[in-house]
C-alpha cells in the first residue's frame, strides 16, 4: 500500500485515508457504522451481500450519483460519501426481505431484517427454506486456509455451498474455519472432546501434552506442519500450557516471584 | 510455409488469385452450422462427387468450395454459382443431379431452386438481386460465404492479413489506436464502449504483461452473429487481435468461445495453427520484430462468461463469477494485469478499418454510432437470418424490407432487441433508428444484435416471463438482488400468467426492478429486469388485463382465455378439426365448427391451420 494519503468525505464529515483503503475500512476506523453480511476483515472483500451499499457521488462527476458497496470501493479524492439515506434503506430492506424469504429460520437475517424494519417478507418463500445465505465466507477462508476442501456448486437460485460428489471432502482438514466464520451458524460442528465431526468426517483431536485438552485434528496438525515447516511438536501443547510454559521459564530464569 | 515479409503476403496474394482466376466457375455451398444441419455437407459431397466423375473439374475447371454462413439460414442448404452468383435454395441431394447437368453443363437455371421475394411476389435469379442481401452493407461480415474459412490462402486472396501488414510496418502503435479511435467504433459485444479509449487507458496502464482476449461466448437466444463470423471468417478475428496487440503492446491472449460451438472451436483452432505456420502468429510477426500469441479457452456454456471479468475469472481456472469492476479490466484484468477484451464482432472490424482508414468506416451509420453492425433477424419474420446494416437504418427497413415482413402477412407487436436482457419495443416505435444511444433511450438496448420479431399471436407478459426464466437460470448466483431478487420477479410473473396475480403486482413488480438495477453487482442483474419493464413500458394494459380481468388477449396464457369459432368467418373446411389433437372440435362440412372447451387444451393448433383466422380468442 503507498503512503499517498486521499482526502474523502463520509456523511459530510472529512477523512483522510491511505490509498487501496476502501470506504468500509475508512467508516469502520471512525466509528461510521455500515452492516455487512458477507464481509470479514481477513478475508478479500466480495460484494455479494449487497447490505454494505453506499452512495457516492463527486464534485466532478456532473450531479452522477449511484449506490455502491462500500467493502470494495476504494478510497479516492475529493468521494463524497453518504452511508444513510431513503434510496439506501429501502435497497437494505429489499435485500434483506429477500433473504428473509430464502431463509425465514435463520435468526440473524430475523434480526437484521427487523432492525431495518422488515419483521416478514413480503416476497414468497422460498420453497426450500435454508439458513445459508451463499455469502461465499466458507469458501473463500477454506481457500486462504490452503485447504480448498468446499467450494459452490451450480448457480443462480440453485447455487449451493458444496463438497465434491456429496462426499467427505478429502482436502478437510477439520479446522472447522467454515463454520466458525459461518455469519448464519449453518455449518455444522461438533466436538466430543477426542473428536471432530464436520462435513461427514470424523477427526481424531490431537491432546494436549501438558493437559490433556483437545487441542486440533491431526490432519490439521499435519497440514500445518507441513506448511508452516515446523516441527509436529511445536503443536504438541495447547496455548494456554505454552504461555504457562513460557512465563514459568522466564520466572525461573529471572528469579522472579509468584509467577507460576 | 512463413511469410516474412510484407513483400512476400502481397506476392503469396497475387498467385492465389492468379490460380483462382484459373477456375470458370466456383460453386458455393454453405457449411454454417444452421445449412450443416439441413444437409449441406451432404449437398457438397454430392456436387464433388458428380463433378468428379463427370470430369468436370479438370474440362470446366470447376470447383466446389464449403463457406461460412451466408445468413439466410431460413432458405438453406444454399448454393450460389460465381461468378455469376445464380443463388438456389433449400437445395437437397436428390437436386445435385438437375444442378450440375442443367445449370453447370448446360448453363440452365433451375426455376424451383430460386428463391420467391415475397414482396415483389416474383423468382429472383442472382444473389445480387435479392433484398434480403442488396440492402445489407457488410464490414465485419464481409468474407463470410465468399471463403473457405479452413483455407489461409483464401482469406489472404480476399486481402487478409494486408492490415496487419499495413499496422506493423508503416503505423506506430498508437498510430493504430487514434485510427480505431477516429473511426468510432464501439464495441459489438452489448455495452457499445468505444473501442479506442478503451485499447488507449490499457496502453497508458503501467503494469505489465498485458492481454488481448476475444470474447466468442455468445449467449444470448437467437443470436449468432459471433458464431457466424468464428466459423466463416476466423483470420478475420485473429488479425484484429493481432493488430490490437500490437496496438497496446500484448504478447499474448486467449479467445474464449463457448463449448456449445463445436464448429466454430474446429475452425478457429485450425486458423490459429495455419496463422502460426504462415508467420501471422508467435515471434516475429511478418519480420517485424512484434510478436503476439493466442490461445483458445473454451467455456462451459454459462451465459455470465460473456460479462468481462467472469470471462476472465473462467480464463484463469476460476469460478465464472463477476466482481465489482470499480477497478476497469483495462487496468487490471486477467491474472490482475491491464487486458483488452473486445467482442467477436468488434475485432473483425479492426482489420478493415486498418486497411480501408478511420474515415471510410465512420462515414457509415450515424454520428456517435458509426460503421455497421450486424444483426441476427430472427422470430415471427419471413427472412430469417444474419444481416450487417449500417447503423442509424430503421427497425422497420430491417423486418419489413431485408425481413420480408411478418409471417403470414399478420400484424406486427413488437421486437426485443439485445438479447434476453434487452427490451421489447411496440410497433409506433418502428421507425426508430437503430443505434446504441436511441436504443437505450427507448428502454431497450442494442446488446450484441439479437433482433426477435413477434406478431400478434405473442402475449408479452409471457415473453418477459420466458426471458426472466432465461436471466434466473443463467445468473451466477454471486449477489443476492440477482439471485433472489430476479427470481422473485419471475415467480410474480408466474403467478400472473396463471391467473394469481393481485392487485397492486404491478407496483411491487416495479420497486423490486429498481432495487436490482441499483444493487446488483455486474451488468447481468443490472439489465435483468429490462424485459419486464420494457414490457410493461409499451404493453402495460397487457398486464393489466392478465391482473384485473384475468384474461389473455393474445391467447397464449392458458389459464386466462378460450378459443372461439368465429360465425361470421368460419367456412366450414374441417382444417381445425382435423388438427386438434385432443378431438374436441365438431362441425359439418361448409358448416361452422364448434369448440367444446372442457375437453379443449388451448394448444392453438386450431388457430394455426384456420386461414380465415375463423379461431378467436376470449374471455
Amino acid at each position: 500500500m503507498s503512503e499517498k494519503t486521499i482526502n474523502l468525505e463520509i456523511n459530510g464529515r472529512f477523512f483522510q485515508a491511505a490509498e487501496g483503503q476502501t470506504v468500509l475500512d475508512v467508516a469502520r476506523r471512525e466509528g461510521i457504522e455500515i452492516p455487512t453480511l458477507c464481509h470479514h476483515d481477513a478475508l478479500e472483500p466480495f460484494g455479494a451481500c449487497r447490505i454494505c451499499l453506499v452512495e457516492i457521488t463527486h464534485k466532478n462527476w456532473k450531479g452522477w450519483s449511484g449506490l455502491v458497496t462500500a467493502c470494495l470501493y476504494p478510497v479516492e479524492e475529493g468521494l463524497q460519501v453518504t452511508t444513510e439515506n431513503a434510496e439506501i434503506a429501502k435497497a437494505r430492506r429489499t435485500m434483506l426481505d429477500l433473504l428473509l424469504a430464502r431463509c425465514p429460520g435463520s435468526d440473524k437475517i430475523r434480526r437484521l431484517a427487523a432492525a431495518q424494519g422488515v419483521t416478514k417478507t413480503s416476497f414468497k418463500k422460498a420453497a426450500h427454506p435454508t439458513t445459508c445465505i451463499l455469502c461465499g465466507l466458507c469458501v473463500r477462508v477454506c481457500a486462504v486456509k490452503g485447504a480448498n476442501a468446499i467450494d459452490t456448486s451450480g448457480r443462480g437460485i440453485g447455487k449451493k455451498i458444496a463438497i465434491p460428489f456429496r462426499q467427505p471432502p478429502p482436502d478437510c482438514i477439520g479446522c472447522a474455519s467454515c463454520a466458525h466464520i459461518c455469519p448464519t451458524d449453518t455449518i455444522r460442528c461438533e466436538d466430543t472432546g477426542t473428536g471432530r465431526k464436520i462435513w461427514g468426517h470424523s477427526f481424531e483431536m490431537v491432546a494436549c501434552e501438558a493437559c490433556g485438552k483437545p487441542i486440533l485434528p491431526r490432519k490439521q496438525m499435519e497440514f500445518e506442519a507441513a506448511r508452516s515447516k515446523l516441527d509436529e511438536s511445536y503443536f504438541s501443547v495447547c496455548a494456554d500450557c505454552s504461555q504457562a510454559k513460557t512465563f514459568k521459564t522466564i520466572g525461573t530464569a529471572f528469579d522472579m516471584e509468584g509467577v507460576q | 510455409m512463413r511469410i516474412e515479409s510484407v513483400k512476400s503476403l502481397k506476392s503469396l496474394a497475387d498467385k492465389v488469385r492468379r490460380e483462382q482466376k484459373k477456375r470458370s466457375t466456383e460453386i458455393l455451398v454453405c457449411a454454417g452450422t444452421g445449412c450443416l444441419a439441413n444437409g449441406a455437407l451432404e449437398v457438397a459431397e454430392s456436387l464433388e462427387r458428380s463433378i468428379k466423375k463427370r470430369k468436370l473439374d479438370a474440362k470446366l475447371k470447376l470447383g466446389v468450395k464449403r463457406t461460412g454462413c451466408h445468413g439466410f439460414c431460413e432458405k438453406g442448404p444454399l448454393v450460389v454459382i460465381q461468378p455469376s452468383g445464380i443463388f438456389y435454395k433449400s437445395v437437397r441431394t436428390r437436386d445435385v443431379k438437375d444442378i450440375v447437368e442443367k445449370t453447370l453443363v448446360g448453363g440452365e437455371i433451375i426455376k424451383r431452386l430460386l428463391y420467391r421475394d415475397p414482396l415483389a411476389k416474383k423468382k429472383v435469379e442472382t444473389y445480387q438481386e435479392i433484398p434480403f442481401y442488396s440492402r445489407q452493407h457488410r464490414i465485419a461480415l464481409r468474407n463470410i460465404g465468399k471463403i473457405d474459412p479452413a483455407a489461409i490462402e483464401d482469406y489472404i486472396s480476399q486481402g487478409g492479413y494486408r492490415g496487419l501488414a499495413k499496422a506493423l510496418t508503416e503505423m506506430e502503435p498508437d498510430e493504430v489506436v487514434d485510427a480505431v479511435d477516429r473511426s468510432g467504433l464501439r464495441g459489438r459485444g452489448g455495452g457499445g464502449f468505444p473501442t479506442g479509449r478503451k485499447w488507449r487507458t490499457c496502453r497508458d496502464a503501467a503494469d505489465e504483461p498485458r492481454y488481448v482476449l476475444c470474447n466468442a461466448d455468445e449467449g444470448d437466444p437467437g443470436a449468432f452473429m459471433d458464431r457466424s463470423i468464428c466459423e466463416g471468417d476466423p483470420h478475420a478475428v485473429i488479425e484484429g487481435m493481432v493488430i490490437g496487440a500490437y496496438a497496446i503492446g500484448a504478447t499474448s491472449g486467449f479467445i474464449y468461445v463457448r463449448e456449445e460451438y463445436p464448429l466454430a472451436v474446429v475452425n478457429l483452432a485450425r486458423a490459429i495453427t495455419d496463422a502460426r505456420e504462415r508467420g501471422f502468429l508467435g515471434e516475429n510477426i511478418l519480420g517485424s520484430g512484434f510478436s503476439y500469441d493466442v490461445e483458445i479457452a473454451r467455456g462451459g456454456g454459462a451465459f455470465v462468461c460473456g460479462e468481462s471479468s467472469a470471462l476472465m475469472k473462467s480464463v484463469a481456472g476460476e469460478v465464472g463469477e463477476p466482481r465489482a469492476k470499480y477497478v476497469h479490466s483495462v487496468i487490471k484484468g486477467l491474472y490482475d494485469k491491464p487486458t483488452v477484451l473486445n467482442n467477436v464482432e468488434t475485432w473483425a472490424n479492426v482489420p478493415w478499418i486498418v486497411t480501408e482508414g478511420a474515415e471510410a468506416f465512420s462515414a457509415l451509420g450515424t454520428k456517435k454510432s458509426t460503421g455497421t453492425k450486424a444483426f441476427s433477424l430472427v422470430g415471427k419474420v419471413k427472412n430469417t437470418g444474419l444481416v450487417e446494416v449500417p447503423m442509424g437504418i430503421t427497425l422497420r427497413e430491417i423486418i419489413y424490407d431485408i425481413g420480408g415482413g411478418i409471417i403470414g402477412d399478420r400484424p406486427f407487436k413488437g421486437v426485443q432487441t439485445g438479447g434476453p436482457s434487452g427490451g421489447c419495443l411496440p410497433e409506433h416505435e418502428l421507425d426508430l433508428a437503430v443505434d446504441f444511444d436511441t436504443l437505450t433511450s427507448k428502454g431497450s438496448m442494442m446488446g450484441s444484435g439479437g433482433m426477435i420479431v413477434m406478431d400478434d399471436q405473442t402475449c408479452m407478459v409471457d415473453v418477459a416471463r420466458y426471458f426472466l426464466k432465461f436471466l434466473v437460470d443463467e445468473s451466477c448466483g454471486k449477489c443476492v438482488p440477482c439471485r433472489e431478487g430476479v427470481n422473485q420477479l419471475w415467480l410474480m410473473l408466474e403467478d400472473i400468467c396463471a391467473g394469481k396475480g393481485r392487485k397492486g403486482d404491478i407496483e411491487k413488480i416495479e420497486a423490486l426492478s429498481d432495487t436490482i438495477v441499483a444493487a446488483s453487482l455486474c451488468a447481468l442483474g443490472k439489465s435483468a429486469p429490462n424485459p419486464v419493464l420494457s414490457t410493461l413500458r409499451y404493453f402495460r394494459d397487457e398486464y393489466e388485463s392478465h391482473i384485473k380481468k384475468k384474461h389473455c388477449p393474445a391467447g397464449i396464457c392458458k389459464d386466462l382465455f378460450k378459443f372461439k369459432i368465429s360465425k361470421e368467418k368460419c367456412t366450414g373446411c374441417e382444417a381445425c378439426a382435423k388438427a386438434c389433437p385432443v378431438d374436441c372440435i365438431t362441425g359439418e362440412k361448409k358448416k361452422l365448427h364448434k369448440i367444446e372447451n372442457k375437453k379443449c387444451t388451448r394448444c392453438g393448433a386450431c388457430r394455426n391451420v384456420c386461414h380465415f383466422d375463423a379461431v378467436e380468442v376470449v374471455r
